[in-house]
């Protein structure tokens, strides 16, 4: 039987559709994941109720574990606790800087991801995903999108 | 009580449904792009809540219809939704306007309900009230630059708070379905919402420099699914494709 650290691996490779620099892991959606008898289970928390990418999420992450021999897969919905920003490890933090996002962190000043200056301003608390608010830096004049908290 | 439980349900769902319908209408509309970004934005999440609340909707009926089927399948009568959200969007400060008075009521029957004795309200609750917190921020901050920008933009906020504020009053109409529920703890009685919702939008109004009418008269009726004509053009819409063709599925 395939080993339950195996999958949270595999998994690892498994890219958010929208921000493929981060996988679902790095997301923190992937709550759980077991054996029910022979059959995998894989427990998955929403980020925004609406977002258009849980589902294609659903679908990638059983197209990558059919590829790799899971042969009987579930996936369920866990909405509590509620997603939250918080499950962004430090380490995805970094990948979406270099990316070009600003992550989501608490308390601190809005930093450019360009050149770093805290120097910013919202264009818009909306932007291309449900996740991100558009930011313009007032330093080096890019504009960039930030990872709301929430 | 599973009737009762059933009502509120489809309640929370026809009002995130109806909303979200009548903002996503703004889509390719909006008067600057940035707006039009966040209306759809905002109609999403109330989509993807509607899919919460429907869903239970459907496991508390028990008769095998799904969320979809309850969006797509059910005529006027038998839609809960407030009128308020029914109303058609008008220019940009009627929308704005009924977005942040909605969102007040919004936010404050999801706190509530996050310590509801049912765990699958209290959990969907917590999940909404997260992107709710978002909708009131930004509606609250625009109710207050157009309220206290030029006095057109004034004019156009007073007019839509004085058209908007009688259909607010119906979020509060408390009936028998809402006390039995609160009886066990599992929704609170609407009315009591009211102080708490009348906090919130005190707080904007009073920079916004708009003044609430007086007056109590409240229109009324879509919590029992007595509608204005509004919905069935919405609906005739919205479930054009299901009614066309029966089941057809992406």
């Amino acid at each position: 039987m395939i080993s339950v650290e195996q999958v949270w691996q595999w998994l690892g490779d498994v890219p958010d559709p929208e921000i493929p620099v981060l996988s679902v892991i790095d997301l923190g959606i992937v709550r759980e994941v077991r054996w029910d008898g022979e059959t995998l289970v894989v427990t998955v928390t929403p980020t925004y109720s609406g977002c258009p990418a849980a589902t294609v999420i659903n679908l990638d992450i059983e197209a990558a574990l059919g590829k790799r021999g899971v042969e009987k897969l579930r996936l369920e919905r866990r909405l509590s606790p509620p997603w939250t920003t918080d499950w962004i490890g430090p380490a995805a933090q970094e990948k979406l800087r270099e990316y070009g996002i600003a992550p989501p962190v608490v308390g601190a000043p809005v930093a450019c991801p360009q050149c770093g200056s805290t120097r910013t301003e919202t264009v818009s608390q909306f932007g291309s995903t449900p996740c991100k608010a558009a930011y313009r830096c007032l330093d080096c004049l890019e504009p960039f999108d930030r990872f709301k908290c929430i | 009580m599973a009737d009762a439980l059933l009502t509120f349900l489809l309640r929370n769902g026809d009002n995130t449904l109806i909303l979200g319908h009548r903002l996503s209408e703004w889509c390719g509309h909006a008067p600057a792009l940035e707006e039009d970004i966040a209306l759809a934005n905002t109609a999403l999440d109330l989509i993807g809540q509607t899919q919460l609340w429907l869903e239970l909707a459907a496991t508390v009926e028990g008769r095998g219809r799904t969320a979809d089927k309850l969006a797509y399948l059910r005529d006027a009568g038998e839609f809960r939704n407030v009128l308020m959200v029914e109303r058609p969007n008008g220019d940009y400060g009627k929308t704005l306007m009924r977005q942040f008075l909605f969102d007040a009521w919004h936010h404050t029957l999801l706190t509530v309900l996050t310590s509801s004795k049912d765990s699958r309200i209290a959990e969907i609750a917590a999940k909404a009230l997260k992107e709710v917190s978002y909708h009131l921020g930004r509606s609250s901050d625009l109710v207050t630059r157009l309220g206290n920008g030029s006095d057109e933009s004034h004019r156009r906020m007073q007019d839509a708070l004085d058209e908007l504020w009688p259909y607010a009053g119906e979020c509060f109409v408390t009936d028998e379905a809402d006390r039995e529920l609160a009886a066990a703890g599992i929704a609170p009685a609407p009315d009591v919402l009211k102080p708490a919702w009348e906090r919130i939008v005190e707080r904007t109004l009073a920079p916004a420099t708009l003044t609430a009418p007086g007056g109590t008269f409240v229109h009324k009726g879509g919590k029992r699914g007595i509608h204005t004509e509004h919905l069935g053009y919405i609906l005739a819409e919205m479930q054009f494709l299901q009614r066309a063709y029966p089941g057809a599925v992406w």
